[in-house]
């Protein structure tokens, strides 16, 4: 038996299929690119070859405005997702003298006494610094806060940040317990499930027990005074440096009952 | 078969002990999130363990079977022992070590990226690794497709290969090919974010290259099942394969059509160009061609089982049948679900109904319906078929064979009906929890809690099938029947080169990728400022 050429335009099957192929990746294309964008304006407004280039996919600007569309940003800082970093000593070192001096009335020696401001013990450390770099810019504004961080150099803010995050976290604030017989059953909700239809995610889903974004902070061992009135202060947009306004769309949707609530229940938590 | 019994029956039992494995998993994901129990708490357990299925599933599973069918073809059909064994426990063993290395970082929870990895999340680099090893594995199974294939040309030069390893060898080629876009995505852009090295990823480009691999897979996942339906179903069933050249279309048309249409997976990404999206829609609906063909060759064949059976007239060759054969129930049941499946995959290719059902539970449904359903069903039939040639002894009981098939096709139906009927009211798809209490919900509770139900009958049909086959293998050794596959209506002396050649296929397949994808990915490629940092999945908290 003679084998036949299979690449020859004498073999029909080769005509027909390559034939085949050919017209209707071409028709379609014609379709695909010239036709169907020739319906919208936005597409077809500039020539062929622009329909053409746009149904391919090249970006191209429309926009023509300035760049600034909201006015100041929310934060100056670019929080890159946690991975798995450590911090050297030198650097723990360095922010514990710059913490014994100059935080610690408010803050505790070990980042732990309860007041109006925050246990900073065991937090993590881009937290820390992305809180102290928006008080520097006033970006999150505080009476206390902004002069006494005002002349920090950035590499003492990421000492500090180092020092506070090496630190054991602070015990539960409020008595109440993990596992409580107190606890508030919607408030244990809110944190572990949120409430999709409201379009409110789980606290933990970014504030570290269950999963951790860059920039939310854990929780625990802060007072509920402390945590109520940041929920508040969001939700009224006092406090506006969330990136994306995360947390100002979420306490936006909570009850004030819901924020005492969450409160009390990351106050009583480790 | 002479030399690769042991080596076919090492690939089965570890497809089907993963298989199981992950079978487990399924069903325990389809439970937490039905309104049957309190939600488990933690959405990252319910990703490890969706990740664990999906990766045993899609990638574990099928490349076994598929391998092992192979090699099992190339020795019944080719008439020849498998040439390059060592290589081939090789592969196996590459490909088994691939799978724990990839298992390992998922279980401790270091990789729930989900099997479609989800850039710019990114897992352990073992994770990578191990499937990449799997990838490997096969590659060297391609390889040896070829080699036979061609020992054998030389062997017989002018005659028609025979219909199963020509199709056997269009999977290797199509998966040989459809593998690169995710190698390129893992080798390229994964890894080195994994490793460490990088920080950021371009993870539009990935989704692309991902495109690449992720609707052609399907094919390969798919091609035994239909080596089974032209090859052994009708002489199982006492009838003749009606056209051995429709077969050998078909089968090109897979090869042809299988890789240019991925980017129907990414209609909404804002990455790609409304144009490519059409063309990929276009070769979508062009690979719906093999199919029908398909149908209707079968049914064709089984129509000649009827009437060579004694059926008369427009319909009574149906209840001629041998109904209560295994391989006429599993065509019948692979049939009915890969109809529905593939009126759903009708509406997920076109462009403007797929809007409707874009990352809703349909998807899920209907990628279930298809694989899970008339394709693994064809898994197990070829199985069972395959069994007493590779362990010398009898099925152990027809009769729980028929159970097995008849509680998968049964349970595989009460899963995935009730979720395209949700995925139609909108549930969303990867989702750990739902609440059912909410008012917009309320109404898919019972459908979803239906589905989970069928997770269980699944279950029992998937543990059936290995006591089925442990049994058999345990059982009184016979001689097995020599092994036949479908004979065709009319004698295959020759065919035409063009049908028994894969130049011109390969050429095409090629040529469409080329214009279907080169654009889009160099012009990613090309793109400043389109790389966004990485996620690292269990990361430190």
């Amino acid at each position: 038996m003679n084998e036949e050429r299979v690449f020859s335009l004498r073999n029909p099957w080769f005509v027909t299929s390559v034939g085949g192929i050919l017209s209707v990746a071409v028709i379609s294309a014609l379709i695909g690119f010239i036709w169907l964008p020739s319906a919208n304006g936005d597409f077809s407004g500039h020539g062929l070859w622009a329909t053409i280039c746009s149904a391919a996919g090249t970006p191209s600007s429309w926009y023509g405005g300035g760049a600034n569309l909201n006015g100041a940003p929310p934060s100056e800082v670019v929080v890159l997702p946690p991975g798995h970093a450590s911090a050297d000593a030198a650097s723990i070192g360095r922010g514990a003298t710059i913490a014994t001096q100059n935080c610690s009335m408010c803050h505790g020696v070990l980042g732990t006494v309860q007041v109006t401001a925050p246990a900073l013990a065991g937090q993590y450390a881009d937290v820390i610094y992305k809180e102290l770099r928006d008080y520097q810019s006033g970006q999150r504004a505080n009476a206390i806060m902004q002069p006494i961080i005002q002349s920090r150099s950035d590499q003492d803010l990421h000492d500090l940040a180092a020092y506070y995050a090496s630190l054991q976290r602070a015990a539960p604030a409020e008595p109440g317990g993990a596992t409580g017989a107190a606890q508030d059953v919607d408030a244990v909700r809110l944190a572990m499930q949120g409430d999709p239809i409201r379009n409110i995610a789980p606290c933990a889903a970014c504030h570290g027990q269950l999963d951790r974004k860059g920039a939310a902070p854990w929780l625990g061992g802060q007072s509920s005074v402390y945590l109520a009135a940041q929920m508040q202060h969001f939700a009224s947009g006092e406090r506006h440096n969330d990136i994306n306004e995360q947390m100002r769309n979420v306490a936006r949707h909570l009850t004030p009952q819901e924020i005492d609530g969450l409160a009390k229940y990351y106050a009583a938590q480790p | 078969m002479f030399l690769a019994k042991r080596l076919v029956l090492a690939h089965f039992w570890l497809a089907f002990i993963a298989f199981l494995l992950a079978l487990f998993l399924g069903s325990w994901q389809m439970l937490v999130r039905s309104p049957l129990l309190p939600w488990v708490g933690d959405p990252e357990l319910y990703y490890r363990s969706v990740t664990a299925h999906g990766t045993v599933m899609a990638y574990v599973l099928p490349t076994l079977v598929a391998m092992g069918f192979g090699y099992a073809i190339v020795e019944l059909a080719l008439r020849q022992p498998l040439v390059g064994l060592k290589w081939a426990w090789a592969a196996f063993f590459i490909l088994a070590v691939g799978a724990v290395v990839a298992m390992v970082p998922v279980s401790m929870g270091r990789a729930s990226v989900l099997f479609t990895f989800y850039p710019p999340m990114i897992g352990s680099p073992l994770y990578y690794i191990g499937v990449v090893l799997v990838v490997v594995g096969s590659w060297i199974w391609v390889a040896l497709m070829n080699v036979n294939l061609r020992i054998w040309k030389r062997a017989n030069p002018g005659k028609p290969v025979p219909l199963a390893m020509f199709a056997n060898v269009a999977g290797a080629y199509l998966w040989a090919w459809t593998a690169i876009g995710a190698a390129l995505e893992i080798l390229l852009q994964i890894l080195p974010v994994a490793l460490g090295w990088k920080s950021t990823i371009d993870a539009g480009l990935a989704r692309v290259l991902f495109s690449w691999t992720l609707h052609a897979i399907v094919y390969f996942w798919l091609i035994p099942a239909y080596i089974a339906y032209y090859t052994i179903v009708p002489g199982a069933i006492g009838g003749r394969l009606y056209s051995d050249s429709m077969a050998r279309v078909s089968f090109i048309l897979f090869l042809i059509f299988a890789m240019p249409i991925g980017i129907h997976h990414l209609f909404v990404d804002p990455q790609v160009g409304a144009g490519f999206k059409f063309l990929h829609a276009v070769f979508t609906g062009m690979v719906s061609v093999p199919t029908l063909l398909t149908v209707f060759t079968i049914c064709a064949s089984v129509e000649i089982a009827g009437r060579l059976r004694g059926g008369q007239g427009a319909f009574g060759w149906l209840a001629a049948l041998p109904w209560r054969n295994p391989m006429m129930l599993v065509l019948a049941f692979s049939f009915v679900m890969l109809g529905l499946g593939g009126a759903g995959g009708l509406i997920n290719m076109s462009y403007q109904l797929n809007s409707t059902i874009h990352n809703t539970q349909w998807v899920t449904g209907h990628f279930h319906l298809i694989f899970g359903g008339a394709i693994v069903i064809m898994y197990f039939a070829i199985a069972y078929e395959l069994w007493p040639q590779l362990t010398g002894r009898a099925l152990y009981s027809l009769g729980l064979v028929r159970a097995q098939l008849w509680l998968w096709f049964i349970g595989m139906m009460v899963v995935t009906l009730p979720w395209h009927y949700v995925g139609l009211l909108g549930a969303p798809r990867r989702m750990a929890y739902y609440d059912y209490t909410a008012p917009g919900l309320e109404q898919q509770a019972i459908w979803v809690a239906m589905s989970a139900i069928g997770g269980f009958v699944l279950v029992i049909s998937g543990v059936l099938f290995i006591y089925i086959l442990a049994k058999s293998q345990l059982g009184p050794l016979v001689q097995p029947k020599e092994f036949r596959f479908s004979l065709a209506t009319h004698p295959v002396d020759r065919v035409p080169a063009a049908l028994n050649s894969f130049g011109l296929w390969v050429g095409l397949m090629i040529a469409l990728t080329v214009v279907n994808y080169s654009v889009p990915v160099f012009q990613l490629l090309r793109l400043q400022q389109t790389s966004v940092p990485a996620v690292v999945v269990g990361a430190q908290r």
